[in-house]
């Protein structure tokens, strides 16, 4: 009884201890991935992080008294993350948006941007604006102000936006002449231009956005706290100083202090002056009129979906086949070289395979971002697909295969009449238990900037700051998709049961 | 044999090795056009290795197999042109059939026809279904080998053994799957095919059929012929 006691005792103590430390601690959430300045891991000690923001979550921490404490979140998944309170704040280079404010408790601009317009040096005077881009292709990252902007000009320019799930490849794709330009702000401009010398950032902005913490909608008395020592920051040269240091200031941050600190009508938390930048000081988008408007580019992207799985299962289908029938009837030789190939596939992951052949191979043969998917995917469900025939053709019973040989059929004849057809019946159901596990893998493509339908719901949902009405009618698409497959494999193995 | 009629069979010291380890050996004998020789014994005598290494299943150790005036020597299984020669001279009846599962009775004798005799499909078929009815079973000719019974499905597998008429036509344990009735069916429909001028070997452990059958009985014991009767 007592050892009980004594245990509970111990338990209460531990917890109450946790709970303290954890009351002293200012979790702020971030993506390491950005890179500096904003946030990277320290080359010398990789579980330490480093950049203008983890200063800024700093100088927060301590004007609340309590320690900084860094979590790991992907970029696109902030909002909904600061929504289900992983963190007390979000801040990572996130732009001020009006579907943020209306979501979020969004703490006053500590930062000021501009967008900018990256092209090759040699086309500087070709294309010193998004209209002169007409049916050219430009890059830039997925749920930002700069796509947002891209998008636009899609329906006003015709050019060709092309999402990114990084800042670094847009630049490096520019280079190789992947795309036409790059749109980010200025900070991963020039951060693009210092890495490759061949690159030219236009000076006319094309528009201006503002760095600011995101916070639970509840959580608007800390908010109220943090733009407090913000503004403390911003008068005391404090902020100033992080962003000497990282090497950022500019002349547009005095002019963005003046106005936080004039109360110049920017109110709590401030807002966006858009140059030109949609939804910029206007209300949020109605949830629903949002979903009207993105329905076409989900069906766009979902019929991108199709096709691809489509062209990719047909492509492992054909090589799996090869692959299957060369482990039988080939030579040793080969048999190990096709032993070999689908062990590599098998045993490493398909986006380190995308990666390689999208980005990997680009100084040696540029693929196109579409071409690359399909061969990623192809490949790779080659491997697999290749072992469900091998097994299905070596269940077909030897004595048939003897029976076709005492004929006089050849080797060809006997795979081609008896066997293939046989194994064909049985790999029918795990070949379409891949098709389906094939067209959800898509989703991995957005790596390589293919949108399709998952990458175009992720676009979706961080634009209305929401993943319900996003995920709901993405699962609809996918599912639309994948039942009737489901349904057709059915009825082929119903009717060859009856056959 | 009778002296002056010529054999279409000829094995002569056969010897089969698996593994290093003789199957069969020792093995002599022959037979005629229009003969039916029975190889008898035990599971496990050696019947079934014979058959194969007549068929070109497996190779050969030691010794000679003439076939119709083909000969088959030691060394590895004949390949393309000489195992599609030789598969024009003998047909193979397994004990479980092994009728191509997913083909109907009359595809599974026709098949060959179209595409090693390379027939007219009409003709094929039309050919397919007369070997089917005269087999009686000409009425199940739509059916697939699981919907068949074992007498039906040894049926079909002898029309398509002897679609591309071949000489001579060897028989894995064909009374395996069989009623006493339709054992007598068998025989009456083996002497048949004799009597049209096809020699057959039959592989079996069913002496009272051996006997029914066979114009020549052989014992196998051990891998060796031990006894001809």
């Amino acid at each position: 009884m007592s050892l009980r006691l004594c245990g509970l005792l111990f338990v209460a103590l531990a917890w109450g201890s946790v709970a303290h430390a954890q009351s002293q601690e200012l979790r702020w959430g971030g993506d390491a991935e950005g890179g500096a300045p904003f946030v990277e891991a320290n080359p010398g000690d990789p579980t330490r992080v480093e950049g203008f923001d983890v200063d800024v979550a700093t100088l927060l921490a301590t004007g609340l008294g309590r320690v900084p404490r860094f979590v790991q979140t992907g970029f696109t998944t902030l909002d909904a993350a600061t929504a289900r309170g992983d963190f007390e704040v979000g801040l990572s280079g996130i732009e001020d948006t009006p579907t943020r404010r209306s979501r979020l408790a969004v703490t006053i601009p500590y930062y000021e941007f501009r967008e900018i317009l990256t092209v090759r040096s040699a086309d500087r005077d070709r294309f010193r604006s998004l209209a002169d881009l007409r049916g050219r292709r430009v890059a830039t990252l997925g749920a930002t102000l700069a796509y947002d902007l891209l998008v636009d000009a899609q329906a006003r320019e015709g050019i060709i936006p092309v999402t990114y799930e990084d800042d670094v490849h847009p630049y490096s794709d520019l280079a190789l002449g992947r795309v036409d330009a790059v749109v980010l702000d200025l900070i991963l401009a020039r951060r693009g231009a210092l890495r490759d010398t061949s690159l030219f950032n236009q000076p006319q902005p094309l528009a201006v956005g503002h760095y600011v913490g995101v916070l639970a909608p509840t959580q608007t008395a800390l908010r109220d706290r943090m733009n407090e020592i913000l503004r403390n920051a911003m008068r005391d040269g404090r902020l100033e100083a992080i962003f000497r240091r990282w090497n950022v200031w500019n002349e547009d941050q005095p002019r963005l202090y003046a106005q936080m600190l004039g109360g110049s009508g920017q109110g709590e938390g401030g807002s966006g002056q858009g140059l030109g930048v949609r939804g910029q000081g206007e209300m949020a988008p109605n949830t629903w009129e949002a979903a009207w408007r993105y329905l076409p580019a989900l069906l766009n992207a979902a019929l991108i979906t199709v096709v691809l799985s489509c062209l990719s299962m047909s492509l492992a289908v054909g090589v799996g086949m090869l692959i299957a029938s060369g482990r039988i009837y080939g030579p040793s030789s080969l048999r190990a070289a096709l032993t070999i190939y689908v062990e590599v596939i098998r045993g490493t992951p398909l986006l380190l395979q995308l990666f390689v052949l999208y980005f990997g191979l680009a100084p040696f043969i540029q693929l196109p971002a579409f071409l690359a998917a399909l061969l990623g995917l192809g490949l790779n469900y080659a491997a697999y697909e290749s072992e469900i025939y091998r097994g299905a053709l070596e269940a077909v019973p030897q004595g048939q295969l003897d029976a076709a040989r005492t004929l006089g059929f050849t080797q060809r004849q006997i795979l081609v009449l008896v066997r293939a057809p046989q194994a064909f019946r049985l790999a029918l159901a795990p070949m379409t238990n891949d098709f389906v596990a094939l067209l959800k893998d898509t989703s991995l493509v957005s790596v390589i900037t293919v949108v399709e339908l998952t990458k175009q719901t992720s676009i979706f949902a961080a634009n209305i700051g929401s993943w319900v009405l996003p995920g709901a009618m993405c699962a609809a698409l996918y599912l639309a998709l994948s039942l009737p497959l489901a349904r057709i494999a059915r009825r082929i193995e119903r009717g060859w049961r009856r056959a | 044999m009778a002296a002056g009629v010529t054999a279409v069979l000829e094995v002569t010291s056969l010897e089969v090795r698996r593994s290093g380890r003789p199957i069969v050996a020792g093995i002599s004998f022959s037979a005629s056009r229009g003969e039916i020789v029975a190889l008898m014994g035990a599971s496990g005598a050696g019947k079934t290795t014979i058959l194969r290494a007549i068929a070109g299943l497996d190779p050969i150790g030691a010794g000679t197999i003439v076939l119709d005036g083909m000969t088959l020597k030691p060394g590895s299984i004949h390949r393309g042109h000489t195992l599609r020669e030789l598969h024009r001279r003998v047909g193979i009846v397994f004990q479980f059939h092994h009728l191509f599962a997913h083909m109907t009775a009359h595809k599974n004798v026709w098949l060959a026809l179209v595409h090693v005799m390379h027939r007219p499909l009409a003709d094929a078929e039309a050919r397919a279904q007369e070997l089917l009815v005269s087999l009686g079973v000409g009425d199940r000719s739509a059916a697939l080998p699981h919907e068949l019974s074992g007498g039906e499905a040894q049926r079909v597998a002898i029309a398509r053994a002897i679609a591309v008429e071949p000489p001579l036509l060897l028989m894995d344990e064909p009374t395996a799957s069989l009623d006493p009735a339709r054992r007598q069916e068998l025989a009456a429909t083996l002497r048949q095919l004799a009597k049209q001028g096809r020699t057959i070997v039959i592989a079996t452990h069913d002496a009272e059929f051996a006997r029914a059958c066979a114009d020549r009985v052989l014992s196998i014991d051990d891998g060796r012929i031990r006894t001809v009767s």
